[in-house]
């Protein structure tokens, strides 16, 4: 179909710095996102890794403009959204799970006013009976049931309590779901159970994901495309199994090469790629490329220039000299 | 389910029904009031004095109701007679000469419980007069703070940044004035102010020194509320619970409203109850001072006060306001430290 591979998000050179206070006027910026170009196909789940502190979650946040982004362009069906009204609009199609279920349901709501509460402010029911529907309706797609309405998230397991985050992202009819680490505070048993609910909604909804997450097998599980993020910067993307089997950026390639392998004859057979050093500072990011001061192969050029993002075979993108 | 000779198997049908509902039913849904209540009926402390608040506050609301005699009727003068001085300094449960004749006729006379006063006025109506108006100022001047406090803080709180600056300044500016010195210059200046603005208005009755008492309250005591609110949702408004009301499209008074004030409500309820007694005791001294209620409205510290005129002989006319004022200020702060034992959720493992 025509429709499945038109951009469904596109984000262009999208800055995001947070000003840190050093002493007391002045302030620096910290280059969480900097500079990052992609798009998200309509249907599909892009899965977007890296380390912690690399920028994954502030490029979520930052697409759904809960931070106001530094500059660069969001552009969602077609439609860069910049305006109050704008932003309005997109709130009831774009929506977000979050990373802890703990603390991400408000413990004095109960679990019909947290999954309501998107209904609420868009006002998108008539009466109460409706609402009362749509909510056991949304509760049915995550599997919950309609006794547990009433109650507080504080009775629920972890499991429970991500459907519960689940269900209210899904309240509002919405097309794209910015999923931040939906499951990396699950055990691995309940993990397999929400990543299989996500991939049926999808199904079901005719959903399109941004699935971020630091758990590379759970990644490869559900995404069909891949972007890897260092130091706030993209440095590959390309199709799931792909970046899986030729991985291109040496850091990728170290990345990948930490994912456990169930096989012990494998596992051992498999050189791990240990990068000396430390992830450094985003408040001193180095110049050029950042990830030179770890890479096996840095040259001088790296020092002088950042790498763009260039199509190294078709449709895998990546940023580094010398590839 | 068809029944196998030799299973072990459970057989649905061998439970009565109440059983097979019990095992299907999950506890009844609790909430966070329900268990605090649940653990504040269990300290006996608090139990106690709340027990002897509503005691308290249900005699000052209805004893005057009922009772023969006023709070400002002086007994001795009645219209057109002879002023009877036997009235005057009764010691209690003593009566005055017209009250002895007309007993020995046969009538009841309800009797002076703690005496009269030196203008001959029922003392003991006095006092239950005196708890009324302190505990209502207590009250009253709370809820000022609270209302104050809240807003400012949580205002503060959320919206942050220069707003934030520009308020916690204003905060610390109240905050670093001596307030003893405060209070008796507010309340002196706007009696005067407020003595002439008032006449023939419906706030007369209730005095300009009451009203004044509000304003110093109001003034002067809501800024370690709004710190102490400020610094709850500072803290609150970092969980993601807020960060998803944002990413659903809720705006800033509905997170205030409905996620974090709800959130710090312990905190609220606490230092409310713990506000009253301090608004109590800043009310008596005041109107031991002279600056608080207008006479001849009773309140517990003016009556200390005048009764300190004739202390070596009337000493029980000091000692009954201060046993009353020191009763209603334990009682309250006692219940205040069993309500935040119940109700913080730090202290509950």
């Amino acid at each position: 179909m025509s429709e499945h591979t038109e951009d469904l998000v596109e984000i262009r050179h999208l800055k995001q710095y947070f000003p840190v206070s050093m002493g007391f006027f002045k302030t620096k910026p910290l280059k969480a996102v900097d500079d990052v170009s992609f798009n998200i196909r309509r249907g599909e789940t892009l899965g977007l890794v890296g380390e912690s502190g690399c920028g994954k979650t502030t490029v979520g946040r930052t697409i759904l403009n809960l931070y106001k982004p530094t500059s660069g362009d969001i552009i969602y069906d077609g439609k860069p959204i910049k305006s109050k009204n704008d932003i309005r609009e997109f709130r009831k199609k774009a929506t977000m799970v979050f990373q802890d279920p703990y603390s991400s349901l408000n413990p004095r709501m109960t679990v019909s006013d947290i999954i309501g509460e998107p209904l609420d402010i868009h006002k998108l029911y008539g009466n109460a009976q409706e609402r009362r529907e749509r909510i056991l309706e949304l509760m049915g797609y995550v599997g919950l049931n309609s006794e547990h309405a009433s109650r507080y998230a504080h009775e629920f397991s972890g499991g429970q309590r991500q459907r519960i985050g689940i269900a209210r992202s899904l309240a509002v009819n919405p097309e794209f779901i910015v999923c931040d680490e939906p499951v990396s505070a699950l055990d691995v048993s309940i993990q397999a159970q929400v990543i299989n609910m996500f991939d049926e909604l999808q199904e079901k909804l005719g959903l399109t994901y941004l699935f971020i997450a630091h758990d590379l097998l759970v990644v490869r599980h559900i995404s069909d495309r891949i972007a890897v993020m260092y130091l706030g910067k993209m440095v590959e993307l390309a199709d799931a199994k792909e970046i899986y089997d030729h991985p291109q950026h040496p850091y990728s390639i170290s990345l990948l090469s930490a994912v456990p392998v169930p096989d012990p004859k494998e596992a051992r057979a498999n050189k791990r790629i240990v990068l000396s050093g430390d992830i450094p500072s985003p408040l001193n990011a180095p110049s050029g490329c950042p990830f030179r001061t770890r890479c096996p192969h840095a040259q001088k050029q790296c020092a002088e220039t950042m790498p763009e993002l260039k199509e190294i075979s078709p449709g895998h993108f990546a940023a580094c000299h010398i590839l | 389910m068809e029944k196998k000779p030799f299973s072990m198997q459970v057989d649905m049908e061998d439970f009565i029904p109440e059983e097979k509902a019990y095992m299907v039913n999950m506890r009844p849904a609790s909430t966070f009031f329900k268990d605090g209540i649940r653990r504040l009926k269990k300290n006996k402390v608090a139990v106690v004095s709340f027990f002897i608040i509503v005691v308290i506050t249900l005699a000052a609301i209805f004893i005057p109701m009922f009772w023969p005699y006023s709070y400002d009727q002086m007994l001795g003068m009645v219209p057109g007679q002879p002023v009877d001085n036997s009235f005057l300094n009764l010691a209690p449960f003593e009566y005055g000469k017209s009250e002895i004749a007309r007993m020995e006729a046969g009538e009841t006379i309800v009797p002076h419980i703690f005496g009269t006063d030196n203008q001959g006025r029922d003392y003991f109506i006095r006092v239950i007069y005196g708890t009324r108006i302190s505990l209502a100022v207590g009250f009253f001047a709370s809820i000022i703070v609270l209302i104050i406090g809240l807003t400012v803080g949580s205002v503060s709180g959320y919206v942050g940044g220069k707003v934030d600056l520009v308020i916690m300044r204003i905060v610390d500016m109240i905050y670093s004035l001596p307030d003893m010195l405060m209070v008796i210059l507010l309340a002196s200046v706007l009696k005067q102010v407020l003595e002439t603005s008032l006449e023939g208005t419906a706030l007369e009755k209730i005095g300009s020194n009451i009203i004044s008492l509000f304003i110093v309250f109001g003034v002067l005591y809501w800024v370690s509320m709004a710190r102490l609110i400020r610094g709850q949702i500072l803290s609150l408004k970092q969980q993601e619970y807020v960060l998803a009301a944002k990413a659903a499209g809720a705006k800033g008074g509905r997170i205030i409203l409905k996620h974090l004030i709800p959130n710090c409500f312990s905190v609220i309820i606490i230092s409310t109850a713990l506000q009253i007694p301090s608004a109590i005791f800043t009310e008596s001294y005041l109107s031991f001072l002279g600056l608080g209620v207008n006479a001849p409205m009773p309140s517990l510290g003016s009556l200390a006060s005048e009764a300190l005129n004739g202390v070596t002989s009337y000493p029980y006319r000091l000692i009954i306001p201060a046993i009353v004022i020191s009763l209603i200020v334990l009682s309250l702060n006692l219940f205040g430290d069993g309500l935040r034992d119940a109700f913080d959720p730090k202290l509950n493992v």
